[in-house]
């Protein structure tokens, strides 16, 4: 049986990856999963200089999901080349690194940074609702896209990965605008942009009042955004979205999903990420398919 | 140290109060590994509540392999923990953080609680060989002082002055003129800051355990920081993880 996929010329064992921001660089998972069981390990977003992130409460739970405003707090790209790439390597595990800023400059320089490094892709996250000056700035307007896509496919030494944001009218729209700029895959969804009130304390649950909504309640959207971005473009797509079983991220495969990444699940369970790789087998088994990539995108 | 989630049955389960329960779990054998100070996730069987309950652990038996939590019914979670009988099964993760210090025996210590805060600090009282106080702060109705009366001397204080003194931990300290060498204390944040302050004032040793909203409960997802004095080894900014680096910290590490 072939769980293999291939993603810009990089090869994964099978399609399970990490959702980056739910999974650190993997130490504090590597307690409960063993890691050499993954796809990928897709790291939380490092930017140029430290971050220290958006005040507390950071989370909050709402029916089938969770909102969370942690704002990409992160070490920066020093500490993380020094100490959580030499982590991941001692794993039989393809590292992508996420990557944030605030400026096309920001991420040039992390990007830049991880040239000589042992990274198999990068991913550029231009979609994260929490932090006003960056992020979503870039991801909602698909000129941004192009032109952030393009500056950092000019300096990239990796394949490069754009993440998508949900809150966009046309998900298409951005994802083509990936494409032109030049990237090598496209993945979706980050999350979409919610709001939760604490009606005892009569004020917002999280501190930045607007926070990113995960978890299975937004699954639907994902696949839908997965399905519609699959047929938009000829980049391999990697989904995400609200996944919490095997089941789940066939769904995604199905939609088009070349690879699928896990991550609000991994609070419910943290051995998740290994279950759903297990469970993809047991599917296929169960199926008879023996190559994995006769499921991908199957679903028109 | 390895931590586990795992399914575990009830085998207790009591209201203390209006609103306080208290559970016993058979956890098997992480129950060894437990530091006084430390909780669990506590997870509910409902799939629409996705993340974890971290909750304190409040006592153990190490021969029959059974941990004790004391919690307060905040929201649905809760209430469904509370609805467990004995024979049922629950999933927890634990054990979690870093938990109190031990202290040697030739000083004295002083465990504040308030509130929910009380419960991690029986734990510790039963754990510690050296002389110890035990005050504990309430809104109104007591509960689990008796439990603290064969391991230290207790005194309470509430704030309707029901029983004890009337006011909160600090007041009983300084109106039965309480001292020690070192104070360890659990329970809400106005409070915690008034301890930290107290402790500075009066030159006393002082930790703090701290409590946060959580998600995975285990340091990866940032939910849970606190704000620290210097930069954190972990974090390369001033922010600790509660549920990792903590929950207790030396007071003078933390800003509050």
């Amino acid at each position: 049986m072939n769980t293999k996929v291939t993603i810009a010329g990089v090869e994964l064992k099978n399609p399970v990856m990490t959702a980056s921001g739910t999974f650190g660089s993997g130490q504090e998972y590597g307690e409960f999963v063993d890691l050499n069981l993954l796809g990928a390990v897709v790291t939380k977003g490092v930017s140029n200089i430290p971050w220290p992130g958006n005040p507390t409460p950071r989370i909050a739970e709402t029916y089938g999901g969770m909102i969370n405003a942690i704002g990409l707090q992160n070490p920066g790209i020093d500490v993380f080349i020094k100490r959580d790439i030499p982590y991941l390597k001692q794993y039989d595990t393809k590292i992508i690194v996420n990557v944030c800023g605030k400026t096309a400059q920001d991420y040039v320089d992390v990007v830049q940074r991880l040239g000589d490094q042992p990274v198999d892709l990068l991913e550029i996250n231009i979609s994260c609702p929490n932090v006003k000056e960056g992020g979503i700035a870039f991801g909602q307007d698909p000129k941004a896209v192009e032109a952030i896509t393009k500056e950092v496919k000019r300096h990239a030494r990796q394949p490069v990965i754009m993440k998508l944001s949900p809150n966009v009218t046309d998900i298409t729209a951005t994802a083509k605008a990936a494409e032109a700029g030049g990237a090598d895959a496209i993945s979706l969804i980050n999350t979409l942009t919610g709001m939760k009130i604490d009606i005892n304390r009569r004020t917002f649950a999280v501190a930045n009042k607007t926070g990113g909504l995960s978890g299975p309640a937004i699954k639907p959207v994902a696949v839908r955004m997965v399905y519609q971005t699959a047929q938009a473009v000829k980049l391999p797509v990697i989904g995400m979205g609200g996944i919490m079983t095997a089941e789940d991220a066939i769904e995604f495969i199905l939609a088009g999903a070349t690879a699928v990444s896990v991550g609000t699940a991994n609070f419910r369970n943290p051995y998740a990420t290994a279950e759903i790789a297990r469970g993809i087998q047991a599917y296929m088994e169960s199926q008879g398919v023996d190559d994995i990539c006769q499921l991908i995108g199957a679903v028109r | 140290m390895a931590k586990e989630k795992k399914t575990v049955l009830v085998t207790k389960q009591e209201w203390l109060s209006d609103d306080i329960c208290s559970m016993w779990l058979k956890a098997g054998s992480m129950v060894s590994q437990i530091r006084p100070g430390q909780f669990i996730s506590v997870y509910s069987c409902d799939g629409s509540r996705l993340l974890p309950r971290p909750i304190s652990i409040c006592q153990t038996d190490k021969e029959k392999e059974e941990l004790r939590i004391v919690y307060r019914l905040v929201g649905q979670g809760t209430r469904e923990f509370s609805a467990c009988k004995p024979g049922d099964s629950i999933e927890i993760l634990g054990p979690l953080g870093n938990g109190f210090p031990q202290i040697p025996p030739d000083r004295t210590v002083l465990l504040m609680g308030g509130g929910i805060g009380i419960p991690p600090m029986l734990e510790l009282a039963k754990s510690l060989g050296c002389g110890k106080t035990a005050v504990l702060g309430y809104r109104d109705k007591l509960f689990l002082n008796h439990e603290f009366e064969p391991c230290c001397r207790v005194f309470v204080a509430t704030e309707d002055g029901s029983a004890g003194t009337k006011g909160n931990v600090l007041d009983a300290v300084r109106e039965n003129g309480l001292q020690a060498d070192v104070i360890m204390a659990c329970g809400p944040a106005p409070m915690l800051r008034a301890i930290k302050l107290y402790a500075q004032e009066n030159h006393i040793e002082c930790y703090l355990s701290l409590e946060e909203k959580m998600a995975c409960g285990i340091g990866a997802c940032l939910a849970c920081v606190c704000q620290t004095k210097e930069v954190d080894h972990h974090s390369n900014v001033h922010n600790a993880r509660i549920c990792k680096d903590g929950p207790v910290f030396r007071a003078e590490e933390v800003e509050l």
